[in-house]
């Protein structure tokens, strides 16, 4: 049911019938903000809402991406509200930014940010519905207790349902929920263990309906044609033939939109079947106007990032005296590593339908950011946000790429043409040659250790094509480049790391774990560089840089505690058997990282192939993810976040020839199939810290786990992506 | 164009498109059978796969003209309540994350255990390597193909 203004402004608010409805706080500031944030519009910004039949509901601004978030927060409203999991449904907010201030779905944040909230509400609403039995019966307080959506006298064994105390309850006061009596945690019953998720089996039947499965009467179909070229756009182009197709209804000029859209503009075609619109886009004819980016090449772009990493840059961080202890040290080691654009790929190709009706326009919308949807559309239509209604869709896969507003800003215009519904989709080509990329790079690593073996140097020089750079020209390149490389947890007296960005017309931006995908590999690569110059184990050498300061406290909220990270290292090591030989032509590799506010480490077996190439026999990861709310999750999680890195590490890259991608469908960019997933263990810390997040954190490890297993095994070290293992070198 | 004469899930279709249409729009476009899902249009990521007379085949590479009389199943048709030894398999072993896939992956699944009831792994390697899981599923599907030839 749509939340009112009156519900949010009481935070228990009745109407006649419909139960109660408890508001909920999750969106808080953090501690480390720099600057003092804007005060919420409202005091709420999701809902509790228990109805007469003793279902409730939790009406929540977070996407279902496939990382199970429908499932792990109803399990953490009904543990503490004392009901069956099956009794509760997460429900997606409206777009209402009014009410819901923050309606992105992205960071791994999900659960992290709505853990407390989320339990201090269903014990809110638990305790009110024993205030509401206890005054009824008038009977002592500690004689009732709730359970499985009852609360029960125990002396009398009289009970009553929620929803049969659901009208008493919502004529209470709601209490101040900061101060809600919450359970012990001994006594969980589904935080913590392993839950079935509620989206499979619609996922299994075909029902689960995703953006592209959007069906709504008199709907049209578009496509659009862009320019291959980064900025460039259509000179001419004659529609006669595409117009005289069947099922075609118009073909138009869309123009590129800058801004925060990054839209390529071009040719719409508008048709009544999908496969009669992308028919049409091939018989138009287009001459294109390819715009100053023409000349761009991956080879040049390389070349202009080695040279950038060669050089003095942006001084991020700087302990101690990087040059003296260069300078002193006898044991020199030098790294470059090198990363290249990805593509996201999602499965699912990138769509959206829009509805403008004059005054008024609806969108179904897989999106990470149905907020950002919304006042794209708005904005180009020329509506108010709150005539823009957004429903936000299963989507067929994230991974940060769902958060921008191209696809929805196109959708719009065609839109405003067309009059009707219109389903925008994007063919695989469109979604692989114009996506936002992550970022490529290359690191300049420098390092000395010490006749002791204890390493007195690291300097690090990271040049990328900064995402901050194509977002915000004018800002710091290095506010999305650096996390992780900053906060390079070893113990190490000299440490430096410059940043110095490289130009491209590539547009770029989040993709799974973010920058940490390629700090993670330079600084676990070279980790065990150093600890092999120093003749150690690549685990002692880790565990020996990791101890724990007594009054240690964490310089920011991405600081890693070192102590968790040692724990996640010896429980890797233990159950890979780390200490156990290997036959000759097999080695063990390991990598332990920090972000998200998880802790992970990856230990990858491999085995060189007669010299000439290298296998990945199996991956035993160990996740300190705090208090492990759908252990389930966790799994599956660090499973698709291994399988997403493997297929970075070992065979996609995008590569740019004349300003424009050349990889076009999945057999120029071939993710991992099934015939090359190793199996994957998945071992996780008992921990009652609050939770971190689980999407994105699995994955940087697993690449500098993969290298540093196939030096320990070839003595060959794997330093650029994807990996090229050089026969007998 | 003429009309062309299907039979998709035991049901009979009528349907007015050009005859070298993919399956794959006719089933998602005309006839509202969303559940078989477009991924690359190319027979590379197998998220289109259907039955025809029980094979596993790529819905976006079959023109509906080459349909003639073979029996089309799709997801919606597997079985009548979710059912099917797969697909207890698949909730069992908790294989879906997104699930855009995973239409096309139980497909696939289905038809190779109907003509090899107890597969190896390198058996479930050749029949599932078409169908690509973005979010990496693939020993949980691996698993659950395992689970299902033991009727569990």
């Amino acid at each position: 049911m749509p939340i009112s203004r009156r519900a949010f402004i009481a935070g228990g608010a009745v109407v006649a019938g419909t139960g109660l409805i408890v508001g909920v706080r999750l969106y808080k500031p953090s501690v480390f903000a720099a600057e003092k944030e804007k005060a919420p519009p409202n005091p709420f910004d999701a809902f509790v809402h228990v109805k007469p039949d003793g279902k409730v509901s939790l009406i929540v601004a977070k996407s279902e991406m496939g990382q199970g978030i429908r499932t792990g927060l109803a399990m953490i409203l009904a543990d503490e509200l004392e009901v069956d999991l099956n009794s509760v449904t997460v429900e997606q907010a409206d777009t209402r930014p009014d009410i819901y201030p923050h309606l992105g779905t992205g960071g791994s944040g999900s659960t992290m940010e709505n853990y407390m909230p989320l339990r201090r509400a269903g014990a809110t609403v638990r305790e009110l519905m024993i205030t509401a039995a206890v005054a009824e019966w008038k009977v002592p307080r500690a004689e009732c207790v709730a359970s499985m959506g009852t609360v029960v006298h125990r002396a009398s064994l009289r009970q009553a349902t929620y929803g049969e105390l659901v009208e008493a309850a919502s004529k209470l006061p709601i209490p101040d929920q900061s101060k809600a009596p919450l359970k012990d945690d001994s006594k969980f019953e589904l935080i913590g263990h392993p839950v079935p998720r509620v989206d499979v089996p619609s996922k299994v039947n075909g029902s689960a309906q995703f953006g592209l499965d959007v069906r709504v009467p008199e709907m049209l179909f578009a496509v659009v044609a862009r320019c291959p070229t980064f900025g460039g756009k259509p000179a001419h182009f004659d529609a006669t033939k595409a117009k005289s197709l069947p099922g075609v209804r118009d073909v138009f000029e869309i123009p590129a939109l800058v801004s925060d859209k990054h839209t390529a503009g071009g040719v719409a075609v508008v048709a009544d079947s999908t496969w009669a619109a992308m028919r049409a886009r091939d018989a138009l004819q287009i001459t294109w106007d390819n715009g100053p980016a023409a000349s761009e090449s991956s080879e040049a772009l390389a070349e202009a990032l080695r040279t950038a990493a060669s050089k003095p840059g942006k001084r991020v961080r700087n302990d101690g005296d990087v040059d003296a202890a260069l300078s002193h040290t006898t044991k020199h080691v030098e790294a470059v590593y090198e990363l290249p654009f990805l593509a996201h790929a999602t499965m699912e190709p990138m769509n959206i339908t829009v509805h403008a009706r004059g005054n008024e326009a609806e969108v179904w919308a897989p999106s990470q950011s149905p907020d950002w949807v919304q006042r794209t559309v708005a904005e180009i239509l020329g509506l108010q946000p709150a005539k823009v209604a957004v429903h936000t869709t299963l989507m067929g896969g994230g991974f940060g790429r769902r958060y921008m507003a191209d696809f929805p800003a196109e959708a719009a215009q065609i839109a405003k043409v067309v009059g009707k519904p219109v389903q925008l989709v994007w063919t695989r080509e469109d979604d692989m040659t114009h996506d936002f990329y992550r970022p490529a790079c290359c690191h300049k690593m420098r390092g000395a250790v010490d006749p002791n073996g204890r390493p007195s140097a690291w300097f690090h020089t990271l040049a990328s094509t900064a995402i901050r750079g194509f977002w915000e020209p004018n800002g710091d390149p290095s506010g999305q480049e650096v996390g992780g490389a900053r906060e390079m947890p070893y113990a190490i007296p000299n440490v430096r790391l410059e940043y110095n960005p490289a130009a491209s017309s590539v547009p770029r931006a989040w993709w799974r774990s973010v920058e940490n995908s390629f700090n993670g590999f330079a600084v676990e690569s070279f980790i065990d560089e150093l600890a092999a110059a120093a003749g150690q184990d690549p685990v002692q050498f880790r565990r020996s840089l990791l101890a724990k300061p007594a009054n240690w406290k964490p310089k920011s909220e991405d600081d890693p505690d070192p102590a968790r990270l040692r724990g996640v290292l010896d429980l890797a090591a233990e159950k890979s058997g780390w200490s156990k030989p290997l036959p000759k032509g097999k080695g063990r590799g390991i990598a332990s990282y920090a972000s998200f506010g998880s802790y992970f480490a990856e230990v990858a077996e491999v085995s060189i192939i007669d010299g000439k190439s290298f296998k990945i026999d199996r991956i035993v990861a160990a996740v300190d993810c705090g208090r492990a709310i759908n252990p389930e999750s966790v799994r599956s999680q660090t499973e698709g976040a291994i399988i997403y890195g493997l297929s970075a590490a070992l065979k996609n890259a995008i590569t740019i020839k004349n300003g424009a991608v050349e990889q076009s469908n999945f057999d120029g960019y071939d993710p991992i199939r099934i015939n090359e997933a190793p199996p994957i263990e998945v071992h996780i810390v008992e921990s009652d810290e609050d939770p971190g997040g689980m999407g994105e954190p699995g994955l940087p490890p697993l690449a500098p786990a993969v290298a540093n297993a196939v030096f320990a095994a070839s003595g060959q070290r794997l330093r650029r992506l994807p990996f090229e293992f050089r026969p007998n070198a | 164009m003429a009309a062309i004469h299907l039979l998709i899930n035991d049901h009979p279709h009528d349907v007015d498109v050009a005859p070298d249409t993919p399956l794959l729009w006719v089933l998602r476009d005309n006839l509202n059978l969303t559940g078989t899902k477009y991924g690359c249009g190319m027979g590379l990521c197998g998220s289109c796969t259907v039955h025809l007379d029980g094979e596993a085949v790529r819905a976006c590479q079959t023109p509906v003209s080459s349909v003639g009389t073979k029996k089309i199943t799709t997801i919606e048709g597997l079985s009548p309540n979710s059912s099917h030894p797969v697909q207890l398999a698949w909730i069992a072993e908790q294989v879906p994350q997104c699930g855009y896939c995973q239409s096309g992956q139980v497909m696939a699944a289905a038809a190779l255990l109907a003509r090899t009831p107890h597969p190896t792994d390198d058996q479930i390697d050749s029949a599932m390597v078409g169908n690509l899981c973005r979010c990496g599923v693939y020993q949980r599907i691996r698993r659950a193909i395992h689970r299902a030839a033991k009727g569990a």
